[in-house]
């Protein structure tokens, strides 16, 4: 007896549950539609996105000099090294380093060519927690030095001792020319 | 426990109001006529304040922004121009940035009272847990508005902690990426930051709205612990509650005024009076004071836990920190309320109000400060005089093989006789030997306090044998040191212990004291004058 309505009850209501499934779907598609732009508009504008590249001119950074540029409202280190601190970085390269990478590698220009050993560019943002490390003369590995939690980095810009788990990070960049390179 | 409503309208306009919005009744029983506990103590009148702190910093806040102008060029100098220009924007603006540590001191006790008397309990957890969520909007609140007047310390805070998020794996950069609206914190950080500001104190409001609904639902818990049982338990809350609150406030509010009227900067950051650069770091980048013990935490981890770095280690235990409240309820297993009757309970109790203040300190010191250190840093040097030098150069056939062609080279030149050898490689698979032979060793130890100065030390030394030693051998050996990261671990793990260990355990092994049978009648029975 008991089968007999509830059977009937499930054919009569087979189009019901359709149409009822049919209008849940499409409220909850309609409302992730809707969602989904406010959402969205807190990813970075257009116009954010479209200052992506920075071009540097070379030829005014004096050997052992360094200046910051800003790339994408982030400060980047563009280091002009001298051939000692080049060979720091070289023979560092077998060293005992917390992330080990060669030199050479942190050189890579984005477009795969390598790059010149003397020419460093590396975006300022130490990697525990973003603080702009200084690069100190003198300093135990003779590179950058993070004043916020005391991160020491070498002459190639590899984490040597301190909370940060990373190297600095090597930015994007290319050569356009002898004396310019393009950043991003 | 709201019971029976006692609101009997008085007038024409009352009785017409009361069948149409009983709003006036809903007042009379929640703040006139309710019961509360008659041994309410004072630790009992934070709630007040806190509800007073919340309308003090959104009428400021409203107030602010009419003066404020959310634009990274422009944001600074607005806030300075409210301390100059604007009439009495001095006064305000002072008690907006002094209100907000006065709000997380009140919050605080207030917390601490709730642990200690055990008001989370069955059947306050929701309680408890609305008012966890409205401390940990409070502390997003007070994040946001920290960044607003555009300081370095504003500029920084939000950089350091927007790049928390990015510590999480695989989603962690578009995350950062996506609250910051940029690749850096920039002008539509700043202008999202002002307008969420703005917003999350009524969302405060709406579960503060909540955890009073909550509570009058359960009625307030009080120092025994013990249930109301009958109405001799309990007085109105007014005049008893009001006036008790209002005079607790009155005190709290000259503390509140000493800070805005002398000493306005004093819980802030002097470097927030420099105008925020994205070229240049403060030299410590340290939060408002309230947060300091959740920025120990964060920096304790300084070692990586298996697969999870440090960085994330950090963040998850910054967070778990907070998140443990949430389940404290179903972490204490003691079926006594308060601490006043669990001797044990309450030794560590204390223990661990001491660990969050030590948090807080540790949190504002530099985390490789040393605090007590067991010997001096020494460096043992070692080299031969007057042997016989010779120097050699020798490649590995590859990369990986150089490590086993070296102990080769070194094993070949002691067996010839060599007394000291040293290696140094110039690239991948080259590398230079010298070795020296014959000669008399020598040695000297070096020390020093720190291990600047030992470096130092070295170098003189090195310089004063200078051509006597060919080459040198220098050991070095540090000496065991107690930083202020490793009394941040200490602490860390006391917070965790005392929530995940001591609470659960406690409930069970404690022999709690004696409870009373009810609020009115205390232990050995005496009969306390008729209510």
């Amino acid at each position: 007896m008991a089968t007999a309505p509830a059977n009937n009850a499930h054919g009569a209501e087979t189009r019901r549950d359709f149409i009822f499934i049919a209008s849940g779907a499409a409220a909850a598609v309609g409302t992730a539609a809707t969602i989904w732009p406010f959402i969205d508009q807190m990813n970075p504008a257009a116009d954010t996105l479209a200052m992506s590249t920075t071009e540097v001119d070379l030829s005014a950074i004096e050997l052992g000099q360094q200046i910051k540029v800003m790339w994408q409202g982030k400060p980047v280190f563009v280091r002009h090294r001298t051939p000692s601190e080049v060979d720091a970085a070289r023979r560092d390269d077998y060293a005992n380093l917390k992330d080990p990478q060669h030199d050479a590698d942190r050189l890579l220009q984005e477009d795969g060519q390598p790059g010149r050993a003397e020419w460093l560019i590396l975006e300022a943002s130490c990697t525990h927690l973003g603080c702009v490390p200084t690069f100190v003369t003198g300093s135990s590995f003779g590179g950058w030095f993070c004043p916020c939690h005391g991160s020491d980095y070498d002459t190639s810009g590899r984490i040597r001792r301190g909370p940060a788990p990373k190297n600095l990070v090597p930015a994007p960049y290319v050569f356009t020319g002898d004396t310019s390179i393009r950043i991003g | 426990m709201s019971g029976h409503s006692t609101y009997e309208p008085k007038s024409g306009f009352t009785r017409w109001l009361d069948k149409r919005l009983p709003i006036i009744r809903m007042a009379h029983d929640s703040f006139v006529a309710y019961p509360t506990p008659r041994n309410l103590n004072y630790w009992y009148t934070f709630g007040a304040m806190l509800a007073l702190c919340l309308v003090v910093q959104i009428v400021t806040g409203v107030v602010l922004a009419m003066h404020y102008v959310p634009h990274i060029n422009m944001a600074f100098a607005s806030v300075q121009r409210i301390d100059r220009d604007v009439p009495y924007g001095w006064l305000i603006q002072n008690i907006h940035s002094v209100g907000a540590s006065m709000f997380f001191l009140a919050v605080y006790i207030h917390m601490f009272k709730g642990l200690y008397y055990g008001s989370y309990k069955a059947p306050r957890e929701v309680l408890w847990i609305l008012g966890c969520v409205i401390y940990f909007l409070m502390i997003a609140t007070a994040f946001l508005g920290y960044s607003l007047p555009w300081g370095q310390m504003s500029f920084w805070a939000a950089t350091v902690i927007t790049n928390l998020i990015g510590a999480l794996p695989m989603i962690g950069e578009s995350i950062k990426n996506w609250l910051m609206g940029g690749f850096s914190v920039d002008q539509p950080t700043l202008n999202r930051f002002f307008s969420l500001h703005y917003l999350l104190p009524f969302v405060i409001a709406g579960v503060v709205a909540l955890h009073v609904w909550a509570l009058h639902e359960t009625g307030q818990n009080n120092p025994t612990g013990v249930e109301v049982k009958s109405k001799a338990d309990t007085v109105p809350f007014t005049p008893h509650a009001t006036i008790k609150d209002l005079f607790a406030t009155a005190l709290f509010l000259i503390l509140f005024a000493v800070f805005v009227f002398y000493m306005p900067d004093a819980l802030g950051h002097a470097d927030n009076y420099i105008p925020a650069n994205p070229l240049q770091t403060p030299p410590e980048i340290v939060p408002e004071w309230y947060l300091l013990p959740f920025y120990a935490i964060l920096r304790a981890f300084d070692f990586n836990i298996g697969p999870i770095d440090s960085k994330l280690a950090g963040v998850l235990a910054m967070f778990a920190s907070i998140g443990v409240l949430f389940v404290l309820p179903w972490l204490d297993t003691s079926r006594v309320r308060s601490m006043r009757y669990r001797p044990a309970a309450r030794q560590f109790f204390l223990i661990f109000v001491v660990v969050c203040l030590v948090l807080g300190w540790c949190g504002g010191q530099n985390p490789g400060r040393v605090l007590a250190q067991s010997g001096d840093f020494t460096a043992t040097l070692r080299w031969v005089e007057g042997g016989a030098v010779s120097a050699r150069a020798f490649s590995a056939p590859s990369e990986e093989q150089f490590d086993e062609t070296a102990a080769g080279m070194r094993e070949t030149a002691t067996t010839e006789g060599a007394a000291m050898t040293m290696v140094s490689r110039s690239n991948a698979t080259d590398a230079r030997m010298m070795s020296v032979v014959g000669g008399t060793p020598q040695t000297q130890t070096v020390s020093a306090r720190t291990i600047e100065a030992l470096e130092e030390a070295v170098q003189e030394a090195k310089a004063e044998i200078g051509a006597r030693a060919p080459f040198f051998v220098t050991e070095r050996a540090s000496p065991m040191a107690f930083t202020v990261t490793r009394l941040s671990q200490v602490a860390t793990f006391y917070y965790f212990l005392f929530f995940l260990v001591l609470l659960p355990l406690l409930g069970l092994r404690e022999t709690p004291g004696r409870v009373p049978d009810t609020i009115a009648k205390p232990i050995g029975g005496q009969t306390q004058e008729a209510a």
